[in-house]
C-alpha cells in the first residue's frame, strides 16, 4: 500500500540470492517497506508475516541460504504473505 | 469563519470530521488508513493543517503518516524507532528482566511552536522526538535511562508512554506518563527527567507509596496555569499544584474513581472532565449509565452530565486517549467509545449529541479549532 506496487515486483540481486538479499534490494527499491518485512533493529521477519517460495515455507530458513534456483532466476516468485492470524 | 475539525484514531483506521462554529452538522471523512490501527493524530498548533498520525498492524509494524493539507492526503515518514544504545531490561510481569522492545507509537504530540519537532510516546515506554517534520527520530533516552527503569513494569494494556504534556510557559519542561511506571518531568529539554508520583497511593504494589510503579492513565493541564496538573491514575483523581512534586486526591463524589479520560476546560482552569469506569476488572460505566462527570472547583465536588447520553444498557469505555477539547467560546467537549460513537458537546458538557455512531471502537480523539 505505502510502497505505491500492485502484485508482483522484479528485483536485480547482487551475489547469491538468499532472504537477505533479496529483501535488501527489496528494501532499496521501496525504502518504506524498511522495517515492516524485518524489524529495524534485529532484522527478524515479523512475526505475523510468511516467506514461500516453490511450494515450499521459507520462513524459518536462515537468511543466508541460497534460495531455490527458480527464484534466483526469476522463473518463481518469492511470496511474502501476510498469516491468517485470529479467531 | 471558525470551525473545529475532530481527528477519531479507531482499531480499523481513521476518521476526520468536520464542523463549523455552530458544530451542528458534521462532515466525516474515512476512513483513512482503512484496517490499521489508528492509535492517535495530532496537528501542529501552529499549522494545524500538518497533521501526524501514529499507524500500526500485526503484520507490518509501526508506520507513521504526515499530512500538510488537514489530513485530505497523507505521505508516509521515518518510521525507524531505534532505543539509543544498549537497551537492557525492564520488569516483565512475573518480575523477571525482560528485553526493551519497540511495538507501537501511543502518543504524538506536536512541538507549540514548530511543526516540524514532534514528540512519540512508545511502547515499550520511551519518548522519540524527531525535528525535521519526521524524517527522522531520536530517543531522549535520559527518560529510560533514568535509573528506576530497570524496574518499570507493563500494566495490562502493555508498557506504554501514552501522555505528553508540553509547558506552555517553559519551553524545557515536559510532563509524561508510563502506564504502569508513574509519571515524570524534565526541566530540560529531555535530557534528565525525575519521577513526579509522591502523594499517589496503589494497592496490590509491594510498596504502596513507591516512586515508581504506579498505573497513571492520563494527566491534563490548562496552559493559562501549567503548574496545576489533574491526573487520572487506575483509581483515583489527582491534583499537584506544584508541577507533580505532590499530589493529592480529588476524587470527592465520584462514583467511582477509576478510570481513563481527564482533561481540563478550554477557559476556566478548574473545571475538569473526567469518565468514571466501573472498575479495572469491568472497563463500562456503573449501572449502564454512560455519565460524564464535570467539577468547577478542580476537584473533590463533581456533578453528572447526562443530557444527551444514554441512561440504560452502555456497557463501553472511554480510552485514555479518547477525550479533548474546543477552544471555542463556548467550550466543546468530545470523547469517543470502544463502541464507536464520539459524543460531542458545544456546551461545556451541559448536553451532549453522537455526532457519529458505529465507528471501530475508538482509540483517540483530537479536536481542533480552526
Amino acid at each position: 500500500m505505502h510502497a505505491k506496487v500492485n502484485g508482483e515486483v522484479t528485483l536485480t540481486v547482487d551475489g547469491a540470492v538468499t532472504q537477505r538479499s533479496l529483501l535488501d534490494a527489496l528494501e532499496q527499491q521501496y525504502p518504506v517497506l524498511r522495517g515492516t518485512i524485518r524489524d529495524h533493529t534485529t532484522q527478524k521477519r515479523r512475526p505475523f508475516l510468511r516467506f514461500f517460495a516453490c511450494q515450499q515455507d521459507l520462513s524459518h530458513e536462515a537468511p543466508d541460504a541460497p534460495l531455490p534456483e527458480a527464484v534466483a532466476h526469476g522463473a518463481q516468485p518469492f511470496l511474502i504473505v501476510g498469516a491468517i492470524a485470529g479467531g | 469563519m471558525a470551525g473545529v475539525r475532530i481527528l477519531v484514531g479507531t482499531r480499523k483506521g481513521a476518521f476526520i470530521l468536520t464542523s463549523d462554529e455552530g458544530r451542528k452538522k458534521w462532515d466525516v471523512s474515512g476512513p483513512h488508513f482503512a484496517g490499521w490501527e489508528i492509535y492517535h493524530l495530532k496537528g501542529s498548533p501552529v499549522n494545524p493543517d500538518r497533521i501526524y498520525a501514529s499507524q500500526s498492524s500485526g503484520w507490518f509494524g509501526q508506520q507513521i503518516q504526515r499530512s500538510d493539507d488537514g489530513g485530505k492526503t497523507w505521505e508516509p515518514v521515518d518510521n525507524k524507532f531505534v532505543y539509543d544504545g544498549v537497551p537492557g531490561t525492564h520488569q516483565w510481569y512475573d518480575g523477571t528482566p525482560h528485553p526493551w522492545e519497540f511495538k507501537r507509537v501511543w502518543h504524538l504530540e506536536p512541538s507549540l511552536t514548530d511543526p516540524d519537532t514532534v514528540y512519540a510516546g512508545a511502547e515499550d515506554a520511551a519518548l522519540f522526538r524527531t525535528t525535521d517534520g519526521g524524517k527522522s527520530w531520536t530517543e531522549l533516552s535520559g527518560l529510560r535511562g533514568h535509573g528506576s527503569g530497570a524496574h518499570w513494569m507493563p500494566g495490562a494494556g502493555g508498557m506504554c508512554l501514552h501522555t505528553i504534556l508540553l509547558d506552555p510557559v517553559d519551553p524545557k519542561r515536559i510532563f509524561i506518563a508510563i502506564s504502569a511506571a508513574g509519571a515524570f518531568r524534565t526541566d530540560d529539554g529531555g535530557e534528565t527527567w525525575k519521577p513526579i508520583n509522591r502523594g499517589l497511593k496503589s494497592e496490590h504494589i509491594p510498596d504502596p507509596h513507591a516512586e515508581v510503579g504506579h498505573c497513571v492513565h492520563r494527566l491534563a493541564l490548562h496552559p493559562a496555569r501549567p503548574n496545576v496538573l489533574f491526573m487520572q491514575k487506575h483509581w483515583d483523581v489527582m491534583r499537584s499544584n506544584d508541577a507533580g512534586d505532590s499530589w493529592h486526591e480529588v476524587s470527592g463524589n465520584l462514583p467511582t474513581d477509576f478510570g481513563f479520560v481527564i482533561d481540563v476546560h478550554a477557559h476556566e482552569p478548574e473545571t475538569i472532565y473526567v469518565v468514571p469506569i466501573k472498575s479495572d476488572s469491568e472497563h463500562f460505566p456503573a449501572d449502564g449509565q454512560l455519565r460524564v462527570w464535570r467539577s468547577r472547583t478542580g476537584g473533590k465536588d463533581w456533578e453528572a452530565l447526562t443530557k444527551g447520553l444514554p441512561q440504560s444498557n452502555c456497557y463501553v469505555n472511554v480510552l485514555r486517549d479518547a477525550m479533548s477539547i474546543d477552544r471555542l467560546e463556548s467550550c466543546g467537549i468530545y470523547f469517543g467509545t470502544t463502541g464507536g460513537q464520539v459524543y460531542a458537546s458545544s456546551d461545556a458538557g451541559d448536553s451532549w449529541t453522537a455526532i457519529v455512531r458505529d465507528l471501530p471502537a475508538v482509540l483517540s480523539v483530537e479536536a481542533q479549532t480552526l
